[in-house]
């Protein structure tokens, strides 16, 4: 299934509708790529509330996305781990180093705001 | 309702031959330790494991087949996943079970990832012949 990406004001939404193959998450990369620079957008937040799992793949394509986006001048806040799959990544030793997390979008759109603000 | 007989080998057994095959391991793993009496995170830990060792099959091996079935010791109801595949096998199967290490695309947490997870781990390998990963979690 794709992942809808919307547009809100300087900022890119993608939330994800239900767990992602593989080649789906890579195609969300493709697609980030593309549409933060057709729409000029300076935050991407990408929402996971819906994953019930974080496997080592998913970890590491969120960080190549939030690496990716960050060249193309765009930062990136995951939002909306929950508290199971956090504990499992732990056990894991998923890190998802150097990549901005938040708790919800509410959380996220706030982490944006404040940074352009200040 | 049917009551489970306590020696039943209800097996579940899913092909992993593409990306989408882990997705569908993963949503069977999960209703079959929700029904053996595993909780949140429980539960997530084992469809964590279901896709680390489905995923290693991919990987090395291309093809493979992942069985869930209930296992019970006396009173104690688990798990066990086994992930099967006629891949080309692990050399060195201490290595592979370090952190960090890993010959394919992965982070090289897959193994000792899913190990950290359950509550047993075995392994059986060898070279040109393929490799079986057995790990088991029993319900706390």
């Amino acid at each position: 299934m794709q992942v809808p990406i919307l547009k809100q004001g300087p900022y890119l939404i993608a939330t994800l509708q239900s767990a992602l193959s593989d080649a789906e998450l890579l195609d969300l990369r493709d697609a980030l790529a593309e549409r933060v620079g057709k729409s000029r957008s300076r935050g991407v937040i990408v929402d996971v509330t819906v994953l019930d799992v974080m496997d080592s793949f998913a970890a590491r394509t969120l960080s190549a996305i939030a690496n990716m986006l960050r060249l193309r001048g765009s930062d990136t806040v995951i939002v909306g781990i929950q508290p199971e799959v956090a504990m499992t990544m732990v056990e894991l030793g998923l890190k998802l180093d150097g990549v901005t997390t938040a708790l919800d979008l509410e959380e996220g759109l706030a982490y944006f705001k404040r940074g352009i603000s200040g | 309702m049917p009551i489970l007989n306590a020696e039943s080998v209800d097996e579940i057994r899913v092909p992993i031959q593409r990306d989408i095959d882990i997705i569908l391991a993963r949503q069977k793993g999960r209703h079959l330790a929700a029904q053996l009496g595993f909780l949140g995170t429980e539960v997530t830990m084992i469809a964590a494991a279901i896709s680390e060792l489905s995923r290693n099959i991919l990987n090395y091996a291309k093809e493979g087949e992942l069985i869930l079935k209930k296992v019970q010791k006396s009173a104690q109801v688990g798990l066990v996943i086994q992930a099967i595949d006629q891949g080309p096998g692990i050399a060195d199967i201490e290595q592979a079970l370090k952190d960090g290490f890993s010959t394919g695309h992965g982070l090289g947490l897959g193994l000792p990832g899913t190990r950290r997870l359950m509550d047993e781990f075995e392994i059986q390998s060898e070279v040109g012949k393929g490799t079986i990963v057995t790990v088991k979690k029993w319900v706390k």
